[in-house]
């Protein structure tokens, strides 16, 4: 959201108005009533902003503080109404997390996830969007064709794909004697492999309209170039078409990496809570075994606060990746 | 350079050789990619035994709609539908009543605290939900005490934030001289917002509905997390709960859930096959979740 910028500079009223009278330089305004004077030019505009700014707080700001102070003490679950002390315990919590042989797994998921989930998305999505772009008829029947999936929820997919999926399901029947034993979501080498061709399908639809508004932004006289230079269309789409939606892909990348961190409905219920043997549990599913299920919101926390910062650093070395590149 | 003019009309238009059967090829297996399972979905709910081979991607036997009232049975559709419409229903409009109001004071109001409520929204925009998970539940179910109640499963979708950037875009486009006419007429910062800028700044309405409708609709992480009662669950935790204790019990499961998941998926694909237009990448990009 970084093209968004305030018309005007923001911090001129909200910080003035206390020292209008004169100390800032500025001549005393006239007609100003003591309301204005507290809360700036149009004191309405608190009011107006005032339910956005309690919804923030209590779902955002608060919680951000709270799961860094659950993070570093001792919380559990107490009947409602009775006070009880939650001790302060240090990075006891992160350890128990960082030790934990089912966070390395469910991490180590995450990145079989990436690997398989991420080139996928981008191949697709790009050969989609070129050949969307090229298309001389159909093109708004196939633009929606490819968005259904991604306006769909993930619930009412998970339906189909079990019974594309399923030991007795359709791609295995397609498969005959080829289909793989034990089956694709119950096969632990698999597992995660499926949930990651799910989600790249389901996804797909979104990095396509991505891409194609990208193409757009990519000179036509580049290709021209290229063809003068005797480029095949081959040629053309990796000199020119790739290097051209860079910027695209790499936000690609960064919003799969938080889908992937963000995994919960396609675990929980495709492989019936991140089996088998949690060859496919996710974070966010351990999260909710652990905290809810298991009642330690704390270390939970913690996990969650650990998941943040991997997100973040990976997001950061995309970024520096990308910058290093051009 | 008169060599141009033809070359790129070629290039765009008549494609040679192999592009021109490649593109209308990948094209078509990509739709058929993305269809199939829909087309798989809808006939398999409507067979009394879904066939998994490739005959019974025609079905040969009659047609049914048992699966629908098999689902109805185990989980109360209308209920659930409900549900679920009260959920997305109260995110609209939460979002429209407080986005509106937060947008216009962001782009038109000058007062104390705008700069730092601004930088909360773009701070919102980066925090993930899923480290806000564990401690907004706690909130919400004890100290709140929203359990299994329709406030807790709206709380946070009640106000999109991309919504309040959307609306507050299309405030700042409008040229303020119109906001200070109307104040010198007299007219109070409320009607200035209801009778000036509301009407022109219509086509945001439609943008900001079909965003935060799909995100509660289809959520299903957190009204999960949040009731026990079967009563008070929208269709999609219903559904999923069905799914995940049948898939392992009934040898043939698949009519009844794939006839749940067309009900769910109904209104979302209807809106947007009705709205299709509207759904571009910039306007949605933040809004879809789950």
């Amino acid at each position: 959201m970084s093209a968004v910028t305030p018309a005007r500079p923001a911090a001129t009223d909200g910080s003035r108005p206390k020292t209008a009278s004169g100390s800032d330089g500025h001549p005393p305004r006239k007609g100003l009533t003591g309301l204005q004077r507290a809360f700036g030019r149009h004191p309405i505009g608190t009011l107006l902003a005032l339910p956005y700014a309690v919804f923030l707080v209590a779902v955002f700001a608060y919680p951000v503080v709270l799961a860094a102070w659950m993070s570093v003490h001792d919380w559990f679950f107490s009947a409602p109404g009775v006070e009880v002390d939650h001790p302060y315990v240090g990075f006891e919590n992160y350890r128990q997390v960082l030790t934990d042989p089912a966070v390395h797994q469910a991490f180590l998921n995450i990145a079989v996830f990436l690997v398989i989930n991420v080139p996928l998305t981008v191949a697709l999505a790009l050969v989609l969007a070129v050949a969307l772009n090229r298309a001389a008829r159909g093109r708004t029947f196939f633009r929606v064709a490819f968005y259904v999936p991604y306006v769909t929820a993930s619930v009412a997919l998970v339906g189909v794909w079990l019974f594309l999926l399923g030991g007795d399901g359709v791609v295995n029947s397609l498969l005959g004697p080829l289909a793989p034993q034990p089956s694709w979501l119950v096969n632990s080498s698999l597992a995660m492999p499926s949930i990651a061709g799910f989600v790249a399908w389901k996804q797909l639809g979104f990095f396509v309209l991505l891409y194609l508004a990208a193409l757009q932004n990519v000179s036509k006289d580049l290709y021209e170039a290229a063809s003068m230079d005797g480029a095949g269309r081959v040629r053309q789409f990796s000199t020119v078409t790739v290097p051209g939606v860079r910027t695209t892909t790499a936000l690609v990348v960064v919003l799969a990496t938080i889908t992937g961190a963000n995994l919960f409905t396609e675990p929980y219920l495709l492989t019936g809570g991140g089996g088998p043997d949690g060859a496919s549990t996710s974070p966010v599913l351990l999260m909710y075994q652990l905290g809810i299920e298991q009642g330690n919101p704390d270390t939970a926390s913690a996990l969650g606060i650990v998941l943040v910062v991997c997100v973040g650093l990976l997001v950061l070395l995309n970024r520096r990746l990308l910058r290093s590149e051009s | 350079m008169s060599a141009t003019t033809p070359v790129r009309e070629e290039l765009e238009r008549r494609p040679k050789g192999a592009s021109r059967w490649l593109v209308p090829a990948v094209l078509t297996l990509g739709a058929l990619a993305f269809l199939l399972p829909f087309y798989l979905m809808v006939i398999g709910s409507l067979q009394a035994e879904p066939d998994t081979s490739l005959s019974g991607l025609v079905p040969s036997g009659g047609l049914t709609t048992a699966n629908y009232a098999a689902i109805d049975g185990s989980v109360d559709l209308w209920r659930t539908l409900l549900n679920s419409g009260v959920i997305t229903g109260g995110a609209i409009l939460g979002t429209l009543v407080f986005g509106v109001l937060a947008g216009y004071a962001l782009a038109v109001l000058q007062f104390r605290g705008r700069g730092t409520l601004f930088a909360m929204v773009l701070l919102v925009q980066v925090i993930p939900f899923q480290l806000l998970t564990i401690p907004l539940y706690v909130l919400t179910v004890r100290t709140y005490g929203l359990a299994d109640s329709y406030l807790g499963m709206v709380l946070p979708f009640l106000v999109n934030t991309t919504a309040v950037f959307v609306f507050r875009q299309f405030f700042l486009q409008l040229p303020p001289d119109l906001f200070s006419a109307a104040r010198i007429d007299g007219a109070s910062e409320l009607r200035v917002l209801w009778s000036v800028a509301l009407p022109l700044v219509r086509p945001a309405l439609l943008t900001v509905v079909l965003l935060t409708f799909i995100g509660p609709w289809n959520e299903f992480l957190w009204p999960f997390l949040v009731t026990k009662e079967a009563d008070m669950q929208p269709l999609a935790v219903a559904l999923a709960n069905y799914t995940a204790n049948v898939a392992a019990t009934t040898s043939n499961p698949y009519g009844a859930v794939l006839a749940g998941s067309v009900v769910l998926a109904a209104p979302a694909v209807g809106l947007f096959l009705l709205f299709q237009r509207h759904f571009t990448a910039t306007n949605l990009s933040a809004g879809v979740k789950g």
